[in-house]
């Protein structure tokens, strides 16, 4: 749906966004994560015709945006990062005003509008003046302005920033939702969201994309060891030393002991190798009581640290 | 194009009426206008609008930096520009939107002050063939005062800058004609077609000659073309 070939943005000597290219299909939700001045703004901000690249071309639904921006804008619905608004006008004559603007029917207009109020949850505030509503309201209301044409594209600039966690779980499933039909892109810094709601990411550092694949994949091509979370209870002897022993074991470090028997351990090793098994065992000739044993996987913030941080 | 620049156009009406910004700029020009007029009509002694033909222009230098400052600036500094410029319209059509809700709202303030043109035909020989050149000057003059608010709102987020340099262009244009006499002979004639106050005078004299109408024309389209350019400059910074 969305088609990015070598994509580069500059600002005077500041490379925003060099030579990016990826495709996001129909039915996707892109979670499209980066530190801050990573590029992502700039790079949603070039698919939304609000500016346009210095080099590299992007295609909408095989439109270009250089060619058929009107095309490309009548197919997308976005949200800019903090739901810029206008704090003086009303939540209903706001949305009637972007809906005439999109050129829907005036007779479509309130059909559209309940609808619209219903999914985005705004019925309590649609004929409030917006300066006066809550971040988590004026957000929706940014939301609904996004989806008032329901829209083939959907670009979210961080749609759930000043919720609180149910109207967070709610704008998750929404999104969740659209993104069977839609194309979502989805920028955001709040991991747990993109786990919960996105099946492909992608991770843009310092206008090059690191990364791109499902949560899953991410995790598991985290360029680190395995680690195993051990919890024993045992009399005093030399657990750390026997522990160290056994093969592929790389370091064992005892997080922290009460002083009684109780011992917690990490234990890392080498990458792909299953140790629970011979620590059962060993845990069975010593005779450890064995409480707790976990592998730790890596969680899509490490990965993100990791290839965001130089 | 014209249905989305009336879309625009209707949305900012909206805006300055709902925000009282309508109301309190158009009582307060209002305000001035009546003293003005009426403090030398009855010393003059005669039933003539020349002299609110005279001050009008100078009290405009004021009024409509103050109605177009805020225009486009506040787009910009509460990033609704950036909603504004990705649906699917062409920046010359927000930008015309703006231009005719900002004419529509100084013809109103203009044409309140037609209860003048009223108590004096009541009063006196009347000449109303001026009366109506004046008001279509006034028109014009507004018109061109508008279009370099409008450009030099485009250009800022501060829109007390947009102010102060609108009215420093329009002071500019205006004073030309009061600076001849310092300038060379063939740089005079040049200045003075390029004064805002000179072609006021000859429409407002009761001359709608082509050639006041197409500087006024050709000024409006220059600033406007201006401030779409300073709109669409975000695509190349």
């Amino acid at each position: 749906m969305i088609q990015i070939k070598n994509l580069t943005k500059r600002f005077g000597e500041l490379k925003a966004v060099d030579d990016v290219s990826f495709d996001v299909h129909t039915g996707e939700i892109l979670g499209f994560l980066g530190p801050n001045g990573a590029g992502k703004t700039t790079t949603v901000r070039i698919i939304t015709c609000y500016m346009l690249p210095t080099s590299g071309w992007v295609q909408v639904d095989g439109l270009s945006v250089f060619e058929h921006s009107l095309e490309v804008r009548r197919k997308i619905g976005y949200l800019p990062e903090n739901a810029p608004l206008y704090s003086e006008m009303i939540v209903s004559d706001y949305l009637r005003f972007v809906m005439s603007v999109r050129g829907i029917a005036k007779e479509r207009c309130s059909q559209r509008m309940k609808e619209i109020t219903d999914v985005c949850g705004l019925g309590s505030v649609i004929h409030r003046n917006i300066g006066e509503l809550s971040k988590g309201f004026r957000q929706r209301v940014g939301l609904a302005q996004a989806m008032v044409h329901d829209p083939e594209v959907l670009i979210l600039d961080e749609p759930t920033s000043g919720l609180d966690p149910n109207q967070i779980a709610e704008i998750r499933g929404l999104i969740k939702e659209l993104g069977k039909e839609k194309t979502v892109v989805l920028c955001t810094h709040i991991l747990p969201e993109v786990e919960a709601t996105c099946g492909r990411v992608l991770i843009i550092n310092e206008g090059q994309i690191v990364a791109d694949g499902s949560p899953a994949e991410l995790q598991s091509s985290f360029q680190g060891k395995e680690q195993i979370y051990l919890e024993l209870k045992t009399p005093s002897g030399d657990v750390e030393g026997k522990l160290a022993n056994l093969e592929n074991v790389e370091s064992v470090e005892q997080i922290e002991s009460d002083g009684n028997d109780l011992k917690k351990y990490t234990i890392e090793c080498v990458k792909g190798v299953d140790l629970r098994e011979k620590l059962f065992r060993l845990a069975v000739e010593n005779s450890w009581v064995l409480l707790e044993m976990r592998r730790e996987q890596a969680s899509l913030e490490d990965v993100f640290r990791q290839l965001t941080t130089s | 194009m014209a249905n989305h620049a009336a879309v625009f156009c209707r949305k900012e009406l909206r805006t300055f009426f709902d925000s009282h910004i309508a109301y309190i700029v158009i009582t307060i020009f209002l305000l001035i206008c009546g003293w003005f007029f009426f403090s030398d009509l009855f010393l003059v002694n005669q039933a003539s609008m020349r002299n609110l033909f005279n001050i009008i222009p100078f009290i405009f230098m004021f009024f409509v930096p103050a109605v177009t400052m805020r225009l486009i600036s506040e787009e910009k500094r509460s990033g609704t520009i950036e909603v504004l410029v990705t649906l699917p319209v062409r920046d010359h059509e927000i930008i015309l939107g703006k231009f005719l809700a900002g004419l529509i709202l100084i013809a109103v303030a203009v044409i309140l002050t037609l209860v003048y043109a009223i108590t004096l035909s009541g009063i006196g020989d009347f000449d109303f063939g001026s009366v109506v050149s004046g008001y279509v000057g006034l028109i014009f003059l507004g018109a061109a005062y508008l279009s370099i608010g409008i450009f030099t709102s485009s250009l800022t987020q501060n829109q007390i800058v947009a102010f102060i340099t609108s009215f420093v262009i329009i002071f500019a244009l205006f004073m030309l004609d009061k600076v001849l006499m310092f300038m060379p002979t063939l740089l005079a004639s040049f200045l003075e077609y390029l004064s805002v106050s000179y072609h006021f005078s000859n429409i407002s004299r009761g001359v709608i000659d082509s050639r006041d109408v197409i500087y006024y024309l050709s000024l409006i389209f220059f600033f406007l073309f201006l401030a779409v350019r300073a709109l669409e400059n975000r695509k190349w910074r």
